[in-house]
């Protein structure tokens, strides 16, 4: 079987001349299929560069970008993509905000209301579905946001820094929340985060990326059996893990401090 | 209901002072009626010429209304043609602006002398008043898209059209409508010029015989219909304003 996403030797720069920027040098990524791998690094190293290769905005200066096995390289519509920010269409209720991505996405409109009319009692918004972005809480945007990637027929999620905009309260919970509702849907994600914790939490690899040009620096595993507790934090081990990455990012001068949260 | 009420109430106060201060000027000053009416002789003799009145303000409201869809029918399709079309807007807007500072006083009789005296010349009157304040409106909505949602549609595999129908067009409607409501005062305006200029019925006409014969009260009749006439397309289109903006968070007691 091939791996969800394979992204080869990718290099990327903007600008040019004197001014040229490169961002990513070589990237290599492998998502298998069902596998949940997490992409941490500094800001600005070029991660969301990265997810806008692999959905097609932006062309690699060189590589390849392969998903499901095939060479999709500058070709849009092969993901499901939920951005950093909830990107719904304030004059689209939430159902039609989810009826428009999985049409995009060649899901039939019917089938499309159907779905999300399932979907929407089971991530707590049961009694929302004719209600406006604009009467949600930002924690609630990002379930709607989260969901429309889930339902769209793609192989591939791309989550970047799904929690990064909340509250730590609130980001608390909604790991948690991912949490559940992917280990009992197995998607292929790769999730971009500035968060030890929420790498280690959710993901079955991270890799550690350096700032620009960006290259990947470390590998990391994650041993925890699934399904995972959401008190893995207490487990001796997590805070091994959690101690070595940090370290390693650090030493690379790679962590903005506000992303820790101390506990 | 009485939200609307008391929207529409402070306004309409102030209106009706501003009567009762010009009938009593009429009053206390014993102004004539050929020099200035009060609003009682003006609704007096309304009345009394009523079926005539009634039957030049249908003509009037019937080529406003027929030259202001037109007009924004013509204002929309511009504008979605100028954005759509690469190259085009740059190239054209300026031509655009410049084909505004024509007086349409001036522009009338030469619209008569090149299609008659029928409806026509007056449709392209109105459609040329109309359409310019619908198209700038309309392109400025167009190019405001959020460029965060543009990303996100154009990653899940959105075509330059479905941007266009999801995005960029249900954005602009807010712009739209500033546009259409400046456009529906111009486009009565519009008639009123055109009527002036060349017609044998509808309020222009009306007020310009009205004047001939001194008829000073009639004038005024002529104007307070003009008035009438638009508040209550410009309170249609906020109407439809409304509903098509509901998803827009409004401010309470605004
Ligand atoms: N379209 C562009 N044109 C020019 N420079 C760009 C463009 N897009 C991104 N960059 C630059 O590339 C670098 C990486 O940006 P990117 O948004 O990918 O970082 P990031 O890793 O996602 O950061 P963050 O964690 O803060 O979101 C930045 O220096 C940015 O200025
Ligand atoms: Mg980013």
């Amino acid at each position: 079987m091939h791996p969800a996403l394979e992204v080869r030797g990718v290099t990327k720069s903007f600008g040019s001349g004197k001014k040229t920027l490169q961002v990513l040098g070589g990237m290599e990524v492998t998502v298998r299929e069902g596998e949940f791998v997490s992409l941490i690094g500094p800001s600005g190293s070029g991660k969301t560069t990265l997810f806008q290769l692999i959905g097609g905005l932006e062309k690699p200066d060189s590589g390849e970008i392969r998903i499901g096995g095939r060479a999709v390289t500058g070709e849009r519509g092969h993901i499901a993509y939920m951005p950093q920010q909830a990107a719904l269409m304030p004059w689209r209720t939430i159902t039609d905000n989810i009826v428009l991505a999985l049409s995009i996405a060649g899901v039939p409109a019917e089938e499309a209301r159907r779905q999300s009319m399932e979907w929407l009692p089971r991530i707590g918004l049961a009694g929302y579905e004719s209600s406006y972005p604009h009467t949600l809480s930002g924690g609630m945007q990002q379930r709607v946001s989260f969901l429309r990637a889930l339902l769209a027929p793609r192989d591939l999620m791309c989550l970047d820094e799904p929690f990064g905009a909340l509250d730590a309260l609130t980001r608390l919970q909604m790991q948690q929340w991912l949490l559940s509702i992917w280990e009992a849907n197995r998607r292929s994600v790769l999730m971009v985060t500035h968060s030890i914790e929420e790498a280690l939490l959710l993901s079955d690899r991270i890799l550690v990326i350096s700032a620009s040009p960006a290259t990947v620096i470390r590998e990391v595993e994650v041993p925890f059996a699934r399904p995972r507790s959401s008190d893995l934090w207490t487990d001796p081990q997590f805070n091994r893990w959690k101690q070595e990455l940090y370290e390693l990012l650090s030493s690379n001068s790679v962590l903005s401090v506000e992303d820790e949260r101390s506990s | 209901m009485g939200d609307k009420l008391r929207f529409a109430g402070p306004p309409l106060a102030v209106l009706f002072l501003l009567l009762l201060i010009w009938q009593g000027a009429v009053w206390l000053f014993e102004l004539e009626s050929w020099k200035l009416p009060g609003p009682v002789e003006i609704v007096r003799e309304a009345w009394t010429i009523g079926p005539r009145l009634m039957e030049h303000t249908w003509a009037t409201a019937q080529l406003a209304i027929i030259g202001f869809a037109a007009g924004a029918a013509t204002g929309m399709l511009v504008a979605a043609l100028l954005h759509l079309i690469p190259g085009a807007r740059a190239a054209l807007y300026p031509l655009l602006v410049l084909s505004q500072n024509i007086p349409t006083i001036v522009l009338y009789p030469l619209l008569m002398i090149w299609l008659g005296l029928g409806l026509l010349p007056k449709l392209v009157l109105i459609i040329l008043v109309c359409f310019f304040p619908i198209a700038v409106a309309m392109l400025s909505g167009l190019s405001q898209r959020d460029p965060r949602l543009a990303d996100y549609l154009a990653m899940i595999g959105a075509g330059k059209w479905r941007i266009f129908r999801d995005l960029e067009l249900p954005g602009a409607v807010p712009y739209l409508f500033s546009g259409l409501k400046i456009a529906a005062a111009y486009s009565i305006t519009g008639v009123i010029v055109a009527e002036w200029l060349g017609a044998s019925r509808g309020i222009g006409y009306f007020i310009k015989l009205s004047y001939s014969g001194f008829l000073v009260t009639r004038v005024f009749a002529g104007v307070a219909i003009i008035v009438l006439l638009s508040l209550i397309v410009f309170g249609i289109i906020v109407a439809i304003e409304r509903w098509f903006t509901r998803w827009q968070p409004r401010k309470e007691g605004k």
